[in-house]
């Protein structure tokens, strides 16, 4: 049985589709609607708060805190700023990723990290040696996804202003404000979505307060509470790949061939070699050096091509509105050279998007492959082409956000 | 000294700007001339009143081609689309209909009326998707032309011919229904109640001068679900900001390739010689050269206001006199001082945050129609009403609302002449708000600003000829090969280098802008970029 996490009160009472998903042991909304798609429309165009709070948490404290940091991920972590925020992954001892998340500087001895799996034992098993405290706040800290174009609006008005000085990846500790009572909390400028966003952390007790301090301000902007399904289109067109969907743990993989490199998975840019050993460098040099034999990429599935396939069976194009996660090959001719894991229709671009992995001489964007496309229980082909990820990068996710004049009069 | 460009687009509609975006992308060098201080045509948004923001004319992204949002990266530049929640139907009795994305909960809205039509609506829904589906391919490429034996040609009209008749019996003959019958005979054969059936067939007379129960009306429902097919995938929707961001999109999409844009630069005649479009001539006297002149306006304006009859084969002048606008709608566009509340559904909800109409039956309609038959507008129109602000917040004030109002019948040719509607315009205005208390009774107290356009208004202000909202009546003589000219629906035109790229060319009006993109890939060479 999932259990609920400290926002379930107020995400159950809004939840009229009763659709959940079981992660990481708790329950998390899939839609709050029969359709997830005013969420999706809501989260490009004006805001939505997303209860974030089933990922793996973690505080590493003490003298050696960055140094741990350091040993297990695939960047150091020695001279990492307080407040800022890193995206990162962990490999194990034959560099294939184990898992990938965040890991926030606090403080000088203080991190958090976040993660898609439990990662208390490989954390604590590597501490070794180190002065060190790692403790599991999974169940203890809360957490809120704020995204989507007029989230800095929102949290302006219970943190204050000082947040649109906030830098993408920028980490800070807030009081939030509402009716004269104060929380404390983190505010970090990162998601899962590609927008301009924020992630609101707060101890569980304060959940709900934090909750109702959000929907109130979010009234006037739009702010509609988000599930799991249109988190899954948006992640798509940002171009984030989803640890057991997209690729599969070096933990869960039950042969060599399912395991993955960060090369592999485009996590090249963060994996820094030039520095004291850590756990799986030995084996990213080498990777390194022989380049990686498969590549994660985007693809861009040519329209015309499957509505021709439907077209001729007398049907209209269709597709389901939510993500979908069954993997199908993908071929250069007669050869299969790879594979698309998520696959999705853009409602804003109009265009059928997936994320694939595809042998290292395939992959260059504007590679044109096919894709297995089924019609009627029947195997067919479209055209498809590799992008550049992400494939909606708005210029706000990044830019410092425009606040508007303080508004006066009735709302 | 004289400058010259590959193309010159007369007009800034949604449509010029379109063709513009196409030949720019495509390396040509372009000018896109606008008559009015903002871009858009009849899709544009206007601060009417401090603070208040409208969809001026449409009000209602329907059939956006995917394809061009695509092609010219709309999303990049601007373009956010808010799909529509739900069809609501006030009536006066205190009852309503309520038509939502939730297939069940319209099962029993509908069943409310007729449980026999709530079982039959998904059997029709289907039906006419497959209609959709027969007709949709005709909207996004060129018309077929009957005429010619090129091998291209040949194969498109055998595609149609063979998918008109190796359909089922069942569906053919639903076909040539569609083709033939007015909405209310059609709309008959499968349902009951006058409640559902009233909405629904006012789609078949939307910028006609026709009633429901005039032949011919029904094919227009299917343009309905062609949206409806798109519509899994969300093309009915507002456009964030309004209609003026598709036009703003497309604008900058089109700067964006290399073309130029300029406001205020109003043509008053295209530069003709030797039976050839030079250029165009600005009413400031401005002369611009250009390989070849593209139209943006309907066909009236410009071949019988730009080029001249004098330049013009007599065959195709007669063919353009027959063409009819007849424009047979205004706009009231209030600013509220709150959000309306519906007596047969009081507050806000979903039955705010789509479109709401104005009729309650379909003898309503008719009874409409018959006022204006007779050169009067109707005392108890059809409305369409859209409250907009309720799900984009940056067009009012905070707590205000804008609410758009299409009217139907409001003819342009009013018995005392259409030059005699400035001074009945705010009495038609006062018939409309009268309407609308039928249904919101505090309305009157509400209302902070008002704005009333008559067909004659659309005429002046943005150009359309007699007010006519799609630049020609879409009605089956007026389509396809047949738009506007029968032998001219290629987007050429009798005058070498002149092309027609508005709504007045294949495949019609509405916020479509195929025909921009299509008569752009037509001067490119026909071929698919
Ligand atoms: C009241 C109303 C409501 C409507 N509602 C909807 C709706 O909800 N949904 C929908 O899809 N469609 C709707 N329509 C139809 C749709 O708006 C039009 O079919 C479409 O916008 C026409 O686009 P266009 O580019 O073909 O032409 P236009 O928009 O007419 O563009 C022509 C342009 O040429 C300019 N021009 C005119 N003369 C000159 C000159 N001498 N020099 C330079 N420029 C000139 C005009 O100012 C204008 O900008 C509505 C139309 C109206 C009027």
């Amino acid at each position: 049985m999932p259990r609920p996490t400290p926002f379930h009160p107020r995400t159950s009472e809004l939840c009229t589709s009763l659709l959940y998903k079981e992660w990481a042991g708790c329950y998390a909304v899939r839609r709050y609607d029969v359709y997830h798609e005013r969420e999706y429309y809501a989260l490009r165009h004006q805001a939505t708060v997303m209860d974030a709070t089933p990922l793996y948490k973690y505080e590493v404290q003490g003298p050696d805190a960055a140094a741990l940091l350091s040993r297990v991920m695939v960047r150091g972590f020695m001279k990492a700023k307080p407040g800022r925020v890193a995206y990162v992954c962990w490999c194990d001892q034959h560099g294939k990723v184990l898992d990938d998340g965040t890991v926030t500087r606090l403080g000088e001895e203080h991190f958090r990290v976040t993660s898609a799996d439990p990662a208390l034992a490989w954390l604590q098993r590597n501490a070794r040696g180190l002065t060190v405290q790692v403790n599991d706040i999974s169940r203890t800290l809360g957490a809120l996804a704020l995204q989507g174009p007029r989230s800095c609006e929102i949290l302006r008005q219970i943190i204050g202003p000082s947040v649109a000085d906030l830098a993408f990846f920028g980490a800070i500790a807030v009081n939030y404000q509402l009716d004269g009572k104060s929380v404390e909390g983190v505010v970090t400028r990162t998601g899962y979505t590609g927008d301009l966003g924020y992630e609101l952390w707060i101890e569980a007790e304060h959940a709900l307060f934090l909750w109702d301090a959000l929907m109130e301000a979010g009234r006037i902007h739009g702010l509609l509470p988000m599930g799991l399904d249109a988190l899954d289109v948006a992640r798509v067109e940002a171009g984030f790949l989803l640890g057991g969907v997209d690729y599969t743990s070096a933990r869960t993989a039950f042969i060599e061939r399912q395991k993955s490199t960060p090369f592999e998975l485009g996590f090249d840019w963060m994996v820094k070699l030039k520095r004291p050993d850590f756990v799986g460098k030995a084996a990213l040099c080498s990777e390194k050096e022989r380049g990686p034999a498969r590549r994660f990429v985007g693809l861009e599935i040519h329209w015309d091509d499957f509505a021709d396939i439907h077209e001729a069976f007398g049907l209209p194009p269709h597709l389901t509105p939510e993500t979908c996660r069954e993997g199908v090959p993908l071929y250069a001719g007669q050869r299969q050279v790879g594979y698309a894991t998520s696959r999705t229709f853009s409602p804003l671009l109009k265009k059928y998007l997936a994320l694939a992995t595809l042998q290292s001489g395939h992959a260059e964007p504007g590679t044109e492959l096919q894709i297995e496309v089924t019609c009627e229980y029947e195997r067919k082909v479209a055209r498809a082409t590799v992008r550049e990820l992400p494939f909606y990068n708005p210029e706000r996710k990044k830019a410092k956000p425009p606040l508007a004049p303080a508004r006066e009069g009735p709302v | 000294m004289a400058r010259s460009f590959d193309a010159v687009i007369v007009g800034g509609g949604h449509n010029g700007l379109a063709c513009a975006a196409y030949l720019a992308r495509a390396g040509k060098k372009v000018l896109a001339l606008e008559r009015r201080h903002v871009l858009g045509g009849a899709a544009v948004s206007e601060e009417l009143f401090p603070g208040f923001t409208y969809s001026v004319c449409s009000y209602v992204v329907s059939l956006l081609r995917p394809w061009i949002i695509r092609d010219l990266e709309l999303s990049r530049f601007g373009l956010e689309m808010i799909p529509l929640e739900a069809s609501f139907l006030p009536l006066p009795d205190g009852g309503s209909l309520l038509r939502g994305a939730d297939p069940d909960e319209t099962r029993l809205e509908i069943s409310r009326f007729s449980r026999r039509d709530a079982e039959t609506m998904p059997e029709f829904g289907r039906a006419m998707s497959k209609m959709g589906l027969f007709a949709k391919p005709i909207i996004d490429s060129q018309a077929p032309d009957p005429k010619s034996f090129r091998p291209g040609d040949l194969m498109q009209l055998l595609r149609l011919g063979r998918h008109f008749t190796n359909a089922p019996p069942d569906e053919l003959e639903l076909r040539l229904k569609l083709m033939t019958m007015s909405a209310v005979d059609f709309l008959d054969e499968w349902f009951e109640s006058d409640v559902l059936k009233a909405p629904m067939a006012v789609s078949g007379i939307i910028g006609t001068f026709l009633g429901v129960r005039s032949p011919g009306t029904a094919y227009v429902l299917l343009h309905h679900y062609m949206g409806e097919i798109d519509g899994a995938f969300r093309s009915w929707g507002f456009a964030r900001g309004g209609t003026g961001s598709v036009s703003n999109a497309i604008a900058a999409s089109a700067r964006h390739f290399g073309a130029e844009i300029r406001t205020q630069a109003s043509v008053e005649k295209i530069l003709i010689r030797g039976g050839e479009a030079r250029g165009v001539v600005l009413e400031s006297g401005e002369e611009i050269r250009a390989k070849a002149v593209v139209s943006g306006c309907d066909p009236r304006r410009t071949f019988f206001g730009f080029v001249g009859r004098e330049n013009l084969p007599d065959e195709f002048c007669a063919g353009l006199d027959s063409y009819r606008f007849r424009g047979s709608s205004g706009k009231v566009n209030l600013a509220l001082d709150r959000l309306p509340s519906f007596t047969c559904r009081p507050g806000n909800g979903t039955h705010l945050r789509g479109d709401i109409a104005i009729a309650p039956g379909i003898d309503y309609l008719e009874h409409a129609y018959d006022q204006a038959k007779y050169g009067d507008y109707s005392e108890r129109p059809y409305l369409n009403i859209v409250i907009p602000s309720v799900v984009d917040p940056t067009l009012a004030p905070p707590g205000k609302h804008v609410m758009s109002c299409f009217v139907q019948y409001a003819p342009y040719d009013i018995k005392e002449g259409p030059e005699r509607w400035p001074e009945r315009r705010e009495a038609f205005g006062d018939a409309v708000v009268d309407t609308l208390a039928e249904y919101i009774p505090d309305i009157r107290e509400i209302i902070l600003h008002r704005q009333v356009l008559s067909p004659w208004d659309i005429e002046k202000e943005y150009g359309l000829t007699e007010g006519n909202i799609f630049h020609g009546e879409l009605s089956l003589e007026q389509l396809a090969f047949l738009r506007p000219v029968a032998g001219w629906s290629r987007y050429k035109t009798p005058v070498k280098n002149l092309w027609l790229a508005s709504s007045g060319a294949h495949p019609g009006g509405g916020i479509m802008a195929a025909p921009g993109a299509l008569c752009a890939r037509a001067m490119l060479g026909g071929r698919r970029s």
